[in-house]
């Protein structure tokens, strides 16, 4: 290997790092908020990338049936509450949001065609459609049981993650897909060459970073999911619904995997099952943090970058062994740390 | 919409037919258990061939659901990583029983499908004994996520190493033969799949109801009561871990021989979660629940790759949607899965365990003699942060005496006694139990070594007997491990071990509560039988943890003569309670705490007079 292949995987290490450390983010946000192993994180990254492809053939894309169905189903649950307590306003509001807005967004993709719009008005719609579906299911999946313990939660995460694997199939086909780059800038530095999209990746996600940072620093919402991940009860009793809470997490935790999907997928083809393999090296990163740490699961992610890039010049078939035991280690490090016997719940 | 459309396996037994007064006659477990023996070994006489596949497939998933009943509805450990165990178990067989040039340390196996068994069985064994050891130390959820990682990994490792055939993977497996008979047909190798599940089966039953089961399921919900309690809970989760394994690469072993061809696909991920699926629908806590889970998941798969095709109008994996929305719907409104359902269609009598009275009794500890120091903290201070919850607390407690440590509210007495019985370790000073430092010992070490505790907010396993509660007590009283439990074995130590809890359930007056579940009993009850459980052990010195907190005047006197009786006997015991009229009456002497100091000791009625703890009790208010 000489510098400048090194150079190279460097770069791949450091834009699919970015990605991965998104998704760790995201991933330690949602544990520590709802203590839910948010498993299908990853369908957000395959649902947000085959949805944008399809918009850009012109074609509505299914998720966009999928938003429609989840939002009829919230819809029934939560107007039901609201007409029990003969609540007006709440009961428009419910249905605005689940059953208006999914009507809107497909009216709106009938009147114009999105295979013409500009790329970045194709994400939006893209945004638009399948981030909502964030809340919808931790309404229809996880608040019904948001107390129980951690494993039933991560029993139906997977199953959640089956079932949309199963519709991702369903929706977008076997087929694989890859969008155009968002710009075919190429930037020359001596010798290194680097690539308008690769810009685009780390930029997006150091600002996604950023934002996130200050939103949790900075605003009442933020330091009140920090509240609420430290202690539910004791922001419950401040009068922050841990209800808002769950649903704001996983808006969060969606827009991410979303964001993730789109900008990943004019650098590699994603099928349908690809999100689940981008997902779980996202846990892996979050797991290097001890599903605890936001700037370790950063690092994390960047060690599973490069670690990634450069086993796929060293022993390209063993890639995925070697990224997956690199957790071992790691589970050992953070068991040798631990003494006294723990009840679970 | 958890009374699916399949219709489980074990369900067409004998509907319960009327006595002649009119009431349902109750089957005895054993009569089912022969009725659905029967049913398996006729079922391949008059079904098709068809069906009879389709029952060696269920077997064979059902073998390692069993395993994942144990670890997670038993134990409560989550693995995906199953379907990894079964290809470990697959593919041994398939090198050593197909390949020409075994290495030469490995020829003697090569050739034979009962040699591959054994091999594959003890490779299983090591792997698991590896990542068990690097995962079963962490809580709950890291588990389950290591578990997805390495069964990803073994999952690629299957697929890309050459001499496993790769992603093609490895025909020309043999059949299995038993004295030179070839179970080369679906019906033959059925009555094999069968055998093996039904001795799996057996088998966990039987370890579950022993010494070794109820450390077992005293894991879920029970950990810290049961090392106290002298259980080795680290080993407890690796022998669960271990046999859930083994189960699997047995499955694996059958799986290779039957379909004669094996390629990494059934040992991905994807199949560890279904597995994990079958035992959560089936009753992820009952033994047989694992046969009806495996049986509803695998016609159910069955039917939808039939039907859902044909209805999307497209083809592929699609009941896996139906799957998994039939996981979040049980697991939001039937948790238990559907056998507790399906074991209430057919009436059968509980099968109450029996205390031989007659056992002999268990060898007792050499007590120590009287006025003897049993228990002595010297300059005990343990600091939270800033907080100093103990400060230079130093007490010591003599065999045959009863200490009380009273104290207001936030005096620091739970942490001292923490300190005492080695939950917490102390920042500095020391605590010495019969002469030995047990500041940083395992609280199992401990009990060992005499000392035995009740606690606070009252541990036990709720849906456990009050007999079982209390036998969990003896556990360091017996020694026969896990495979002569699992064989019956362990009768005799048993027998001794449950007369043992008998007499120490009668002896602090809940012999009519014997065999109700101890969730039943009223909290004072549940306190005495926490002491009940805590002298099962054969301890010098008692820790009680407000023994008298929610006993009426009636059990309270019967709770003071009982500790007086254990005092006559030598016991020494320490008590941290709150009801001063009970402490009064009872104690020989007294240590008063308070912000986190002692504040006076002595005699009952001298420290009554003390200004200081008049002070603590009744002055002092801001």
């Amino acid at each position: 290997m000489d510098l400048q292949i090194a150079i190279l995987l460097g770069q791949d290490g450091i834009t699919t790092g970015a990605i991965y450390a998104l998704l760790a983010l995201a991933l330690v946000l949602v544990f520590a908020v709802t203590r839910v192993i948010f498993i299908p994180q990853g369908e957000f990254v395959a649902f947000g990338a085959l949805s944008l492809a399809a918009l850009q053939t012109g074609n509505a894309p299914a998720t966009l049936w999928l938003l429609l169905a989840c939002g009829a189903c919230v819809a029934v649950l939560d107007g039901r509450t609201a007409l029990a307590r003969n609540d007006g306003r709440k009961l428009v509001a419910v249905l605005a949001a689940n059953l208006g807005y999914p009507l809107l967004l497909a009216a709106l993709l009938f009147a114009f065609s999105p295979a013409n719009l500009p790329v970045l008005v194709q994400v939006a719609l893209t945004l638009a459609i399948v981030v909502p579906l964030g809340p919808m299911l931790y309404r229809l999946a996880y608040q019904p049981i948001a107390e129980a313990s951690v494993l039933i939660l991560l029993i139906v995460s997977v199953a959640l993650h089956v079932m949309m694997v199963g519709l991702g199939l369903l929706f977008f086909g076997a087929e694989g897909v890859r969008t155009p780059p968002f710009s075919d800038a190429r930037f020359e530095f001596g010798s290194i060459l680097i690539n308008g999209q690769q810009i685009w990746v780390v930029l997006v996600s150091a600002l996604l970073i950023v934002a996130l940072y200050l939103f949790f620093d900075r605003t009442i919402y933020g330091k009140a999911l920090r509240a609420t991940a430290i202690n539910r009860n004791g922001a419950r009793l401040m009068g922050f619904s841990p209800v808002f809470a769950g649903k704001l997490t996983f808006l969060l935790a969606a827009l991410i995997g979303v964001l993730s999907g789109v900008l990943i997928a004019p650098v590699t083809t994603i099928y349908y099952d690809t999100g689940f393999l981008i997902g779980l090296k996202g846990f892996v990163a979050a797991i290097i943090g001890g599903l605890a740490s936001y700037p370790l699961a950063a690092a994390g992610a960047l060690l599973v970058g490069f670690l990634e890039s450069f086993s796929s010049f060293w022993a390209s078939a063993y890639k995925e062994v070697i990224v997956f035991t690199l957790i071992i280690p790691v589970l050992l490090w953070q068991s040798l740390n631990r003494h006294h016997v723990d009840e679970e719940e | 919409m958890r009374q699916t459309d399949s219709r489980p396996l074990v369900a067409p037994l004998p509907a319960p037919s009327m006595t002649l007064d009119g009431r349902f006659r109750c089957f005895t477990p054993r009569q089912v258990l022969a009725a659905f023996l029967v049913l398996i070994a006729v079922v391949p006489l008059v079904l098709p061939e068809f069906y009879v596949t389709l029952l060696n497939y269920i077997g064979l998933y059902a073998m390692v659901a069993l395993g994942l009943v144990l670890l997670t509805g038993v134990g409560g450990l989550t693995s995906f990583g199953q379907a990894a165990f079964v290809g470990l178990g697959a593919y041994t067989t398939a090198v050593l029983t197909t390949s020409t040039d075994l290495p030469g340390w490995l020829a003697w196996a090569g050739g034979s499908p009962w040699l591959a068994l054994g091999v594959g069985l003890l490779i299983t064994a090591l792997v698991a004994l590896l990542v068990g050891s690097l995962t079963l130390r962490l809580s709950g959820h890291f588990l389950p996520l290591g578990t997805i990682a390495w069964g990803i990994s073994l999952y690629f490792l299957f697929g890309t190493m050459d001499i496993l055939g790769g992603h093609t993977g490895m025909s020309g497996i043999p059949p299995i033969s038993i004295f030179g008979w070839q179970l080369d047909e679906g019906h033959e190798i059925y009555y094999l799949i069968w055998i093996f599940l039904l001795a799996a089966a057996l088998t966990t039953q039987n370890l579950l109801d022993s010494r070794e089961g109820r450390a077992i399921r005293a894991l879920k919900g029970g950990m810290v009561m049961a090392e106290a309690m002298g259980v080795n809970t680290s080993r407890s989760r690796m022998i669960i871990f271990v046999i859930a394994a083994l189960h699997a690469a047995a499955s694996g072993w059958l799986y290779a021989h039957m379909q004669r061809f094996v390629n990494p696909t059934p040992f991905g991920v994807h199949i560890g979660i279904e597995y994990l699926f079958m035992a959560v629908v089936g009753g992820a806590g009952q033994v047989w629940g694992a046969i009806v889970g495996a049986g509803a998941i695998t016609i159910m798969k069955q039917w939808l790759q039939d039907v859902l095709p044909a209805v999307l109008g497209a083809t592929g994996n699609f009941e896996v949607i139906v799957f998994g929305l039939l996981m979040v719907l049980i697991l939001h409104r039937a948790r238990d899965g559907i056998w507790p359902w399906l074991a209430r269609l057919v009436p059968v009598r509980g099968n109450q365990i029996e205390i031989d009275h007659a056992a002999a009794a268990l060898p007792r500890r050499e007590m120590p003699t009287r006025g003897e120091v049993i228990l002595e903290a010297r300059n005990v201070t343990r600091r939270f942060g800033g907080l100093v919850a103990n400060n230079d607390m130093s007490l010591h407690v003599e065999a045959g005496e009863i200490l009380a440590l009273i104290g207001p509210n936030g005096a620091g007495k739970s942490t001292m006694f923490n300190q005492l019985s080695g939950v917490d370790t102390p920042t500095s000073g020391e605590v010495l139990f019969r002469g030995k430092s047990i500041a940083g010992h395992e609280s199992r070490e401990i009990a060992h070594l005499g000392m035995s505790r009740t606690f606070q907010h009252v541990k036990l396993l709720p849906k456990m007997s009050v007999l079982e509660n209390v036998a969990i007590g003896a556990h360091l009283r017996g020694n026969r491990g896990v495979i002569p439990s699992a064989w019956r074995l362990d009768r005799a130590e048993e027998a001794r071990l449950l007369a043992e809890a008998a007499r120490q359930i009668e002896r602090v007056g809940l012999g009519s509560h014997m065999h109700d579940e101890a969730g039943s009993l009223a909290l004072g009850q549940q306190r005495i039988l926490e002491i009940a459980r805590a002298l099962a052990s054969d301890p010098c010195l008692l820790l009680l943890d407000e023994p008298a907190a929610g006993l009426r005047l009636k059990e309270k006197q019967t709770l003071g003569d009982l500790l007086r009786k254990l005092r006559a006997e030598g016991m020494a015991i320490l008590l941290v309670e709150h009801d001063m009229d009970f402490v009064m009456g009872l104690v020989d002497r007294v240590v008063v705490m308070e912000f986190g100091q002692k504040i006076a000791e002595g005699l009952p009625e001298d420290v009554q007079k003390n200004p200081a703890v008049l002070e603590a009790y009744l002055g002092g208010v801001e």
